[in-house]
């Protein structure tokens, strides 16, 4: 049987600036704010009691219309121990974080989608450009307000008008 | 190979080496379809590789966000597409882990044993590939030859060769057919005797070996800083393996080995996955010993279908039901899950965030093969050669369907 995962002392060393979140029961999940995040995860990594090597997903979440808006979430699991855990980092407008590639080589790319999907920038990252889209597109298509079918231009006739320019966008139907 | 440009002409007195910028892909058929790669190189040595990625993008985890729980599964046997079976037994998990129900133990065997077979399918078609990219194609032919065999088996039990979409939440769509267990027994009979072939066939020629031993070695802790999972991570000498480490549905059943290797080249990373067959192999003969007959599909009329189809005709709340989950699909309580499985490219996570309606707030999907692939671009393996590049690609065995999402 598995020790119970030693969250009280993640709170203690932090002293107030790691929260533990509340209605999430799937594993043990923290709050962190974007300026203590780099701090948390390296003491996640190289603590001998946690021992966090192995950084599985970085994600972004858009709240639209609900404030904070943005919100990135790691998962991260520990391959000698078996504990996997979620720091979510709450994110204002205009939304940026530190980076962590310094301290995981994988999320160089993970940052990169976070950044070309819902246009959170990075400080600090090494190559911050987009990743799936062009290079020249214009918005941030996993945002709630971005339509399913995209902005009408001259390659998307079926998409929605750009807000400001009359009729309502067909995206928003489907 | 097209685009060459000469960025840089070296200040060397002679003038005779200059630094060139090549395209590879996104055509090329080694990339394994639609890869494009920024080579920087001097002569034939690479000195930098940036890879382009996203020309496949579908925008998968948008689209989830306006499906219902149901129709996204279809959309998961377009991620990985030589293993959708495991692409969906992720999702279904996480859906369930919402739920918090779980699938009758025959569906969980159904599961595991579908699983199992189109990871034999995935890793064959890399057996074959790996050697075709570097030169030998013969062992290919026969890879598909057996890979056949996998999809016939399929296609009796859902009706499709690929895109099975056959797991349900809470189950599975329909049971096994009739006499399809003694089709995968006979399955495993063959394939038992052939999957030493292709050892034989590439495993000691000396050209092969010369391709693929010692270039792209990455050490462990490399491999973990890059994220790399499944057998990319097991041939660097890291042993993990979540159908061991941290089992779903009924592995903790099965007895298996987990495949580690020491090296992390290119060739121990074919080699975990040809031993990994074998494993599998053991695996779906113990599916099909323990398996019991009983229900598939969880008893629940607000989740799945009635498995008994008459009792549409006579009760009218059976009616009502099914006519509630097929027009607005059934509502999953407020939460998030993370689940993570082990698919035959690495962990596939499923992190979903549900807002108590019938379409999932936020997907995000933990593609194993666009993590994997990060590692091309790590300059400490000893990729020096334009060829070592090609069988790095082909070892990372990235599917761009999944890398792209």
């Amino acid at each position: 049987m598995q020790d119970p995962f030693p969250l009280a002392n993640i709170i203690d060393n932090f002293n107030g600036r790691v929260s533990v979140a509340a209605n999430v029961t799937d594993m043990p999940c923290v709050i962190v704010n974007p300026q203590d995040l780099v701090e948390l995860c390296l003491f996640l990594r190289d603590n001998e009691m946690f021992k966090f090597n192995f950084m599985a997903d970085i994600g972004g979440v858009d709240f639209y219309p609900n404030l904070p808006r943005y919100q990135l979430v790691y998962h991260l699991y520990s391959i000698s121990l078996g504990w996997r855990l979620r720091i979510k980092c709450p994110l204002d407008e205009p939304p940026t974080a530190p980076t962590i590639t310094h301290l995981w080589t994988t999320a160089n790319w993970h940052e990169r989608e976070a950044y070309d999907m819902f246009g959170i920038v990075f400080e600090g990252h090494p190559d911050l450009r987009r990743i799936y889209m062009w290079q020249e597109f214009e918005g941030w298509p996993m945002r709630r307000d971005f339509p399913l079918r995209g902005y009408k231009d001259k390659y998307n006739p079926f998409g929605a008008e750009r807000p400001g320019e009359g009729k309502s966008p067909i995206g928003d139907i489907l | 190979m097209t685009d060459v440009n000469i960025i840089h002409e070296s200040n060397n007195e002679d003038g005779l080496s200059r630094e060139v910028l090549m395209n590879l892909g996104p055509q090329h058929p080694s990339t394994h379809g639609v890869l494009r790669l920024l080579l920087q190189m001097d002569g034939e040595i690479v000195k930098r590789i940036e890879p382009h990625i996203g020309l496949l993008h579908r925008g998968t985890e948008k689209l989830c966000e306006s499906f219902t729980y149901t129709q996204i599964f279809p959309l998961t046997d377009r991620l990985d597409y030589l293993c959708q079976p495991s692409n969906n037994l992720g999702y279904a998990l996480a859906v369930e882990a919402l739920l918090d129900i779980k699938a009758p133990e025959r569906a969980q065997y159904i599961r595991v044993l579908m699983a199992e077979l189109s990871r034999i399918s995935g890793h064959l078609l890399i057996t074959g590939a790996l050697p075709m990219d570097v030169g030998a194609i013969t062992t290919l032919l026969y890879t598909m030859r057996d890979r056949e065999m996998i999809m016939d088996l399929m296609e009796m039990i859902s009706g499709a060769r690929m895109h099975t979409s056959f797991c349900r939440v809470g189950g599975v769509r329909e049971d096994l057919p009739e006499g399809c267990v003694e089709r995968i027994i006979e399955f495993c009979d063959i394939f038992e005797q052939r999957i030493t072939d292709y050892e034989d066939l590439v495993g000691n020629n000396r050209v092969f070996l010369a391709r693929v031993e010692n270039v792209g070695n990455i050490t462990g802790e490399d491999a973990i800083a890059l994220g790399l999972s499944g057998p990319c991570l097991r041939a660097s000498g890291v042993d993990w393996d979540i159908r061991r480490d941290a089992p779903y549905e009924i592995y903790d059943r099965l007895d298996f080995n987990v495949i580690v290797r020491a090296d992390g080249d290119c060739y121990d990373r074919w080699k975990c996955r040809v031993d990994e067959m074998v494993e599998s192999l053991k695996m779906i003969r113990q599916c099909v010993a323990q398996m019991q007959p009983g229900p598939f599909l969880i008893a629940d009329p607000k989740i799945a279908f009635p498995v008994n189809k008459d009792l549409l005709a006579h009760s009218m709340e059976a009616q009502i039901h099914h006519f509630k989950l097929a027009a607005e699909g059934f509502k999953v309580p407020k939460g998030e899950v993370y689940t993570a499985i082990e698919a035959p490219k690495g962990e596939l996570g499923f992190y979903i965030i549900s807002d108590g309606t019938e379409k999932p707030f936020r997907v995000k999907i933990r593609a194993p093969s666009f993590v994997n692939l990060q590692a091309l671009t790590d300059r400490t393996t000893n990729m020096k050669y334009l060829a070592d590049v090609i069988a790095m690609i082909g070892s990372l065995d990235p599917v761009m369907k999944e890398v792209d999402k």
